[in-house]
């Protein structure tokens, strides 16, 4: 990747990432973040991580980020005015930020600059590659992995719905009123 | 060949941002988001270190993190929907029940 396609990338990603933290409403916050993870699955790709760019772009943008959208459509949450929030809770939050760009200032100030990048294998970042790795290596963190999706599923699908008695009550009673009317 | 520090500084940079919105944002969902966008400058770093090193584990990493990723805004988002329906905000300051 030539230097000026990553300042280009580096800066819109982080241009982006600013928006996401700004913006008011949340449906622009999440524009944001669409064009901040896309950003990030260039550079991916620009890095030779071929897949993990493709898998960012369809895991992130086509699953996670709809998601957002779909709660924030379903809560109506894209008029309301947001962020009452104290002056003093603020300032401190960006008191914090300001600590950590510190440290990590200091951290890069300390360090050398990393050598260049070492001789990667002709086949970096395609598919082959990373299977090989993924079903020989961490086939045990692989397979421990479907259970967590399976329990964060079942866990949003008990989180999300009603509790199961009450409108069952709700709907008895109307019913039950109704019957005596008649 | 763009350094590899180059990216960890870009990584840094998005991950402090990402900081910054959970501690000063007060809405549930911006809050949630910033912490999408802390998971992915640290992808950006382990996919940057994984083309340092010329090995594929960083890669796998971010397969794992993106995983979680995943399982996390769905069970979040699920937790959001709850809340609202509770108490009719996604404001983190009123939700104070927890709170003394």
């Amino acid at each position: 990747m030539p230097l000026w396609l990553f300042i280009f990338l580096g800066a819109l990603s982080v241009i982006s990432a600013l928006g996401v933290v700004i913006q008011r409403n949340p449906v622009h916050s999440l524009l944001a973040l669409i064009v901040t993870l896309m950003t990030i699955g260039v550079l991916f790709i620009g890095l030779g991580a071929v897949t993990v760019g493709f898998l960012q772009v369809i895991v992130y943008v086509g699953a996670i980020l709809v998601l957002f959208l779909f709660v924030i459509w379903l809560l109506n949450l894209q008029s309301t005015p947001m962020d009452s929030g104290h002056l003093a809770l603020k300032l401190l939050g960006a008191l914090g930020a300001a600590a950590l760009v510190a440290e990590l200032f200091a951290f890069f100030v300390q360090t050398p600059l990393a050598p260049p990048a070492a001789k990667v294998a002709s086949d970096y970042g395609s598919v082959l590659q990373l299977s090989n790795s993924l079903f020989s290596d961490y086939l045990i963190a692989f397979e421990v992995t479907s259970v967590l999706l399976l329990a964060a599923v079942v866990g949003a699908v008990a989180l999300a719905r009603r509790a199961p008695a009450e409108p069952e009550s709700e709907r008895a009673e109307p019913r039950a009123a109704r019957s005596e009317g008649w | 060949m763009v350094p590899a520090s180059y990216f960890l500084i870009v990584s840094a940079i998005i991950f402090t941002i990402g900081v910054a919105g959970v501690l000063v944002r007060r809405n549930l969902i911006v809050m949630l988001m910033s912490v999408e966008l802390m998971l992915n400058a640290v992808n950006l770093a382990f996919v940057a270190f994984s083309r340092a090193l010329g090995s594929a584990d960083g890669e796998v990493i971010v397969f794992f993190v993106m995983t979680v990723a995943a399982a996390e805004a769905a069970v979040g988002l699920a937790i959001m929907i709850a809340v609202f329906r509770n108490r009719e905000t996604v404001n983190a300051d009123e939700l104070n029940l927890m709170r003394w």
